[in-house]
């Protein structure tokens, strides 16, 4: 039998972004944001929206599969889907299931993308004002427990507790993010730069480990990779990221109600990541480029450990800000900005900084670069994250 | 008027829409913890859920367990996401685990919001009626011991 993978199999050829705006500032309505950065990714690809006959997308997305399809006049729609589960959880996990999508023949040309205008929608960090909430929400609503940051910071209570890390190693992914946006015309934080007095003292948002520059912000605006058959990579205008792996779901009972899961202070990558690796068929050292996913600068810090890019008794050595800079760092970590300077499109800027990395074509280049590995949505559940190579590293 | 440990506002909770957590709300009215307790395999659960995630019996039967424990983990929040909550806090969050059953459970810790809440210092639950909500409900609460 075949051996099951996604190595090789496919490749990103188009990447697309609209212009990334502060929460509620989008003069264009989401649906249209979604179709702005879709026309970029193809004609960043060379190719007629036309011609894309699939969508994958994930964190609920309102613009869906057939009106996309429809709004730009796709010739035939073969693959429409949607990844389970809340926030970024899904960004790497969309990218992979558009992956399989093309490597299995049930598409040819698959968009993933997120698109989010919170001006016209709600927002994620405000508790809605309802009379009453039921299920799970009640046993966590009524003692003040309702924003994202709410739920995950007990997690990282528990993490940074149990391994003796201190602040500064949360202060060091901030203040990374924040050093790479300086150069990012794209990027909603460019010309706010942080020092670490600044970092010191903002504000809290949590006692003992959140405060605001700890928070991702929220964004408007939308992201679009294209995905293709690795054999037809070379025949678009870019040069092509092959997907070396992508792993996607969570740890045993990760959904388990009310703060339960067995495995509390984590986030979630644990039986994932070895198995990426294994379909990759390198390890954590042979990563060039860190892209992770910071809704919270501690979700960085136990998603690197669990990705085993830094060893938990190391961190408090490792994580500096001069080993998280792009170009000489040890390990660049999202050298566009992220999530946190950059902007909140739910990671997919990410995976679009890790193919600009990997074509040599970003602004913080690093000069090592033919690995990248992508982390999606720590700590939420499901979680997914995937690694990408240069056509040197196939 | 009860006392509360947070401000009037927020929502109140509710077993709706699928009944499943019932027993825990009508419970928590006579000052009794209920948790659930699988008649299949003997272990306990917690949150709710309609099968023993061990031997996925769905024959769950709910028992009183006694409300002690310990700080599993803790959070003061400062910023307020709900205008109920604008001007409040900080408050604390604590996760609990319960003594001898496997489970945890969520809550505020009562008493100063500039306490030290160090992690495996002993609680026990205390019951916050809310009696003026319609319809009644009651809270469970924690306090170092």
């Amino acid at each position: 039998m075949a051996e099951r993978t996604l190595r090789g199999t496919v490749a990103i050829v188009g990447i697309g972004e609209t212009t990334y705006y502060k929460h509620g500032k989008s003069p264009d309505s989401e649906f249209k944001l979604a179709l702005q950065a879709i026309v970029r990714a193809c004609e960043d690809a060379g190719i007629s929206p036309h011609d894309v006959d699939g969508f994958a997308s994930y964190g609920n997305d309102r613009s869906d599969g057939p009106r996309l399809a429809a709004a730009l006049g796709v010739k035939a729609l073969r693959f429409s889907n949607m990844f389970w589960g809340g926030g970024g959880g899904g960004v790497c996990g969309a990218v992979g299931n558009a992956a399989a999508a093309v490597a299995t023949g049930m598409a040819d040309c698959v968009v993933a993308f997120r698109s989010l205008a919170q001006g016209q929608y709600a927002r994620y960090g405000r508790g809605a004002p309802v009379a009453s909430v039921g299920g799970e929400q009640a046993f966590t609503v009524p003692y003040g427990l309702m924003s994202p940051a709410q739920m995950f910071a007990m997690k990282v209570t528990r993490f940074m507790a149990t391994h003796g890390i201190g602040q500064e190693a949360l202060r060091a992914i901030s203040l990374a993010c924040y050093h790479h946006a300086q150069n990012n015309p794209n990027a909603v934080m460019k010309g706010r730069p942080l020092t670490p007095e600044g970092y010191d003292a903002s504000r809290w948002i949590i006692e003992p480990h959140f405060h605001l520059y700890d928070c991702c912000q929220e964004n408007d605006g939308a992201a679009a990779v294209v995905v293709v058959p690795a054999d037809r990579a070379k025949d678009f205008k870019n040069t092509p990221a092959y997907l070396l792996a992508c792993g996607q779901g969570g740890d045993h009972r990760s959904a388990a109600p009310v703060h339960n899961m067995p495995d509390y202070p984590g986030s979630h990558f644990k039986a994932l990541a070895p198995r990426m690796y294994d379909m990759a068929k390198l390890g954590p050292a042979e990563i060039d480029i860190v892209q992770c996913y910071e809704n919270f600068t501690g979700g960085v810090l136990m998603s690197l450990v669990e990705h085993g890019l830094v060893k938990a008794e190391e961190a408090n050595q490792v994580l500096t800000p001069e080993n998280l800079k792009a170009p000489l760092g040890k390990m660049p970590l999202n050298t566009s900005g992220g999530n946190l300077a950059e902007c909140y499109m739910h990671g997919l800027e990410l995976v679009i900084e890790a193919v600009r990395q990997l074509r040599g074509t970003a602004i913080n280049q690093s000069t090592k670069r033919d690995t990248a590995i992508v982390i999606g949505g720590p700590m939420v559940t499901p979680v997914s994250s995937l690694i990408l190579g240069s056509e040197a590293a196939l | 008027m009860s006392t509360t440990y947070l401000p009037k506002g927020l929502a109140a909770p509710s077993a709706a829409p699928d009944g499943l957590s019932q027993p825990f709300w009508d419970g928590t009215r006579q000052r009794k913890l209920m948790i659930q307790k699988c008649r299949g395999c003997g272990a306990h659960q917690w949150g709710p859920e309609w099968i023993c995630h061990r031997c996925h019996s769905f024959d769950l039967d709910w028992v009183e367990v006694k409300g002690r424990g310990r700080i599993y983990s803790y959070e003061k929040p400062h910023h307020p996401v709900h205008p109920a909550l604008v001007g409040h806090g900080p408050y604390i969050i604590v996760l609990v685990e319960l003594d001898g059953v496997n489970v945890r459970m969520l809550g505020n810790l009562l008493g100063d919001p500039a306490q030290e809440v160090p992690l495996g210092a002993e609680v026990e639950a205390v019951f916050e009626p809310h009696d003026e909500a319609d319809p009644p409900y009651t809270l469970v609460q924690w306090r170092r011991v």
